[in-house]
């Protein structure tokens, strides 16, 4: 299987704090993968380093054959062939939903207006919210602006999708609609590496689940292997804690 | 009575009035848009990331001399501005400024340092989300500011470029003292020929607040045109 982003020996560190020891981790092509662990575990540091909103200390970050902490020149390149997903949505508050969808295409990837419009309108149709093109965040739902968010990814035409907590500032009605559309990204084949705290969504959905704590990876493998007959004391304490 | 006589005032000098107006509204907003581009000019050099790199060092020896003018043009009276510009500048460089040039000049200066610290907490007040947002999708710093920060810091920082505008509307009588013959200047001047000083500048202070009054409602309804409308048009799905 191809390797599309290999993680070697990544250390970062706030001040003191050393929030990712030694991590070293893959994502191949069509994969999904889930980084699951308590508050603080290093997970969401992790999936900010892989498209560098944190810089690491030390460690490789190899993408197609290439170490991109070697090439700092070119982080915006490199960037734009991963698709962010955030907890707080973080749409562009000035522009209007086809515009969140369009900005980074005609800007940064050059692409024409009436192209960069056709993607976008094909992606928000995926996300369900192509109704709702001329709308500005400010008046749109929690589950809105996130599905938006994801067509504003998706419209970059990335090869990997990174979502940081997707559900975790959304309504409990709202989480079901985001993961349906999340869902139906892994049945269409989306690489997807997804931050998340839904038990259930990341075992339906996952190839592969990697758990992590105290900035350590401590055991990975298929959803059964991980949620289901976990090796290590820490997996079996969180998921106690998280299942009851 | 009183009332007759401001009926002759402005029967007699309506075009002094007028044209004093007219001199004091367009010191007012050129110098308050020129002072806005200043104020932005400054925030935007202001939030440039700091690297450590040899750039970083111009980039401190510039924000300290911005430093400096935000401070003194803030910290001292716009009175005393006016006389270092027009007269000083002639004395030490021999700089002949007209006199209508050195009032907007006073006034943009000293608008540009106001604004410069509006600016800046606009651009601080601006959520990290927005700008990692941009970064993910590969923007660069100066694109993320120029199609995502600046549009919003410039809706949010209209209020109080509104109220700059209204200040700058009232403080352009402080140019005065330059012989700059707005609105204030022309009031002394005419109330000088005819000793009527309550009526003349009763009839000044109503022309400036027709002045602010307009301009508050115009920028009211600038902030209101930006904003778009309240609710948004769903498009029918096939």
């Amino acid at each position: 299987m191809d390797t599309v982003i290999d993680i070697k020996h990544l250390s970062k560190s706030f001040g003191n704090n050393e929030v990712l020891k030694d991590v070293n981790f893959h994502v191949n092509k069509g994969e999904v993968v889930c980084l699951i662990g308590s508050s603080g575990s290093g997970k969401s540091t992790l999936l900010r380093c892989v498209n560098l909103l944190e810089t690491p200390n030390g460690g490789e970050i190899i993408y197609k054959g290439k170490d991109i902490l070697q090439e700092m020149k070119n982080i915006e390149a490199y960037r734009t062939h991963l698709g962010m997903v955030f907890q707080q949505f973080n749409l562009f508050n000035n522009l209007n939903v086809l515009e969140n969808c369009i900005l980074g295409q005609i800007k940064v990837l050059k692409r024409s207006k009436e192209e960069a419009i056709k993607t976008a309108t094909t992606y928000l149709q995926t996300v369900g919210m192509e109704a709702y093109v001329n709308a500005r965040p400010n008046q749109l739902s929690g589950g809105q602006k996130q599905r938006v968010a994801i067509a504003r990814a998706l419209s970059m035409n990335p090869d990997v999708m990174l979502f940081d907590e997707p559900t975790s500032a959304l309504d409990p009605e709202m989480v079901g609609e985001v993961l349906k559309v999340m869902r139906q990204l892994a049945d269409e084949g989306n690489t997807m590496l997804i931050v998340t705290h839904e038990m259930q969504f990341a075992r339906e959905v996952s190839d592969r689940i990697v758990f992590m704590d105290k900035g350590v990876i401590v055991e990975q493998g298929t959803p059964e292997q991980v949620l289901t007959a976990p090796q290590h004391e820490r997996t079996k304490v969180f998921l106690q804690r998280t299942t009851s | 009575m009183s009332l007759e006589w401001m009926f002759s005032i402005v029967e007699n000098n309506w075009h002094l009035f007028l044209r004093a107006m007219g001199i004091t509204l367009l010191i007012a907003i050129v110098g308050t848009i020129v002072g806005a581009v200043i104020g932005f000019i400054i925030g935007i050099i202001d939030t440039i990331p700091k690297k450590q790199t040899v750039k970083n060092y111009i980039l401190r020896v510039i924000n300290f001399i911005l430093t400096c003018y935000v401070e003194f043009f803030r910290g001292t009276p716009m009175m005393v501005q006016a006389m270092i510009v027009y007269f000083g500048l002639d004395l030490a460089f021999g700089i002949d400024l007209n006199i209508l040039t050195a009032g907007i000049l006073v006034v943009s200066l000293n608008t540009g340092a106001y604004m410069a610290e509006i600016v800046r907490g606009g651009i601080i007040a601006i959520e990290k989300g927005q700008y990692e947002a941009a970064q993910a999708v590969g923007m660069t710093h100066f694109q993320t500011m120029v199609y995502v920060v600046l549009p919003q810091v410039w809706r949010n920082s209209l209020p109080a470029t509104g109220n700059q505008l209204v200040m700058n509307i009232k403080d352009t009588a402080v140019l005065s003292v330059i012989g700059v013959n707005e609105l204030f200047f022309q009031a002394k001047s005419i109330s000088g020929a005819n000793f009527r000083y309550f009526e003349t500048f009763f009839i000044a202070s109503i022309l400036y607040l027709i002045m602010t009054f307009t301009a508050t409602r115009l920028l009211r309804y600038m902030a209101k045109r930006l904003d778009g409308p309240q609710a948004y048009d769903k498009k029918e799905v096939l």
